[in-house]
Order: structure tokens, then sequence, then C-alpha cells
């Protein structure tokens, strides 16, 4: 029998403080999609990650700006999209320094998205300038 | 315990909100002249990069004065993420306090033995 497909939004203003609900919400979310323990503290980081570089780097800090979760379960995938309006950024231009490159040159930038990258099993950006950017990530279901 | 160690111990969760306070107590330890820090993450529930990157923004300063950042007793789940971007090559992580303590006095610095 196909699954239904099923669809949660959470939209929060842009403040760090929010990651906290951000974190619940994709938790429980992960955790009615039949996720192990492992996975949902993989998508409740890599959503962390996603939504704090939206609140400091496309927004800036601006807290009168609104960041939005969605997630779609459909019994094979959970996805999730985090959708903001602020500034866009060039995915491809983001230096993966190693560890020790990056402390030795004193910066700690593309972290998040390596973590992403690494707890997600796919990572998709979309910039519209000036409309809206959408990073999508899809955790694939283990069939037992 | 040995003289000049400093043990900061976090609790709770270590994201985008909570590293400047985090930072602030590593910063205000270092200007103590503190050079010797533990960082106690039993109390941890959580960590994101932004937590790390304090962890990353004073180990070289450290180190050039002789001091380190020594991690110790993170639940599996935090320290799988210290795991995932390469930490264990670059710190010295420790399952507790009492092994951080050791470990100062047999290698004060990580790689200076």
């Amino acid at each position: 029998m196909p699954s239904l497909e099923r669809t949660f939004i959470l939209q929060v203003p842009s403040s760090t403080e929010n990651l906290v609900m951000i974190r619940d919400f994709v938790t429980s979310i992960a955790e009615q999609a039949g996720l192990t323990p492992g996975e949902v503290a993989d998508m409740e980081l890599a959503v962390d990650e996603a939504c704090a570089n939206v609140m400091e780097h496309a927004y800036g800090r601006d807290m009168t700006k609104e960041v939005s979760v969605r997630a779609t379960l459909d019994g094979d995938t959970v996805e999730i999209d985090v959708i903001d309006t602020g500034q866009g950024f060039d995915p491809t231009a983001v230096e993966q320094l190693e560890l020790d490159k990056l402390i030795s040159s004193r910066r700690s930038g593309g972290l998040g998205m390596r973590l992403m990258k690494k707890l997600m099993d796919e990572v998709h950006y979309e910039m519209i300038p000036g409309k809206k950017n959408e990073l999508r990530m899809i955790k694939r279901l283990r069939k037992k | 315990m040995q003289d000049g160690l400093t043990i900061l111990s976090p609790a709770g969760f270590l994201d985008a909100h909570t590293a400047p306070e985090f930072e602030t107590a590593v910063e205000q330890e270092i200007e103590a002249g503190h050079r010797k820090l533990i960082v106690d993450c039993q109390g941890l529930t959580y960590i994101s990069s932004a937590g790390l990157g304090v962890f990353m923004s004073f180990l070289e300063e450290l180190r050039e004065s002789g001091g380190d950042i020594k991690i110790c007793g993170p639940s599996p789940k935090v320290l799988q993420v210290f795991e995932i971007l390469g930490f264990p090559a670059i710190f010295d992580m420790l399952p507790d306090v009492a092994a951080a303590v050791k470990r100062y006095a047999e290698c004060p610095v990580k790689g200076g033995e």
C-alpha cells in the first residue's frame, strides 16, 4: 500500500534561541518517520547547522526575518527543506579546508556544511536571488 | 590535581546560541593566565559546529604558550560529532577528568611528545 505523504512546517523568527525549537521539531518528525536514534541525531544536527547558517549568514543576525523548516515524509524518505529570503551564496565557493588548516588560519567556517553532507544522504541548494533560498536535505529510510 | 590545570564544565547544549557564552568563559580563563584547560563534556547533551568552533579558535594560542585544551567525558552522541570532523587527530580526547589530568602529566601539549 503506498504511504501517504505528510508535510509539517515550522516557521520561526531568525534568532539562534529558536534553534532549540527547530531541533525539537525535527527530532519528533524523524522519530515519527521511524529513523533510528542515531539517524534522528544526525538529522537534528544537520538541520540545526542549516538554520544557524541562515540566521548568521543569509540574514546576518536580523531577527525580524523568518526561517522556515518544512519536513515531508513519504514512507521512503524524510525530506527537510530550510527556506529563507536572505542573502544567497555559492555553495561551491565555500572552501572545505582540513581541520588543522582551519585551526591554523583561525577559522571555523564551512564546518556546518561539511557536517550536513556527512550526516544526510542528499544535500541540494536552490537559490533564487532576491526571492528565496532553499536547502533540501534527504535521509532515506532503511527498510527492515 | 596538578598545579595550573583549569577545568571547564559546559552543561546542556552548545549550539550557535550558547557557544558565545562558552567562548567568553574560555577567554576569561586565558586572560587570567590559565593555559592548561580541561573541558569536561560529561554534562553536555548536544554540540553543533558553533560549539566546536570555540575549541578550534583558542587551540593555537594556547599551544604556542605551552598550554592545551584536553577534551574529556563526552557522551557517545557528542563524541560522534567530534569524530566526524576529525577532532581526535588534533585534540587529546579522554574518557574522564582523571585521564585528562594524567595526560597533562605525560604530555602537556598534544603533538609535543
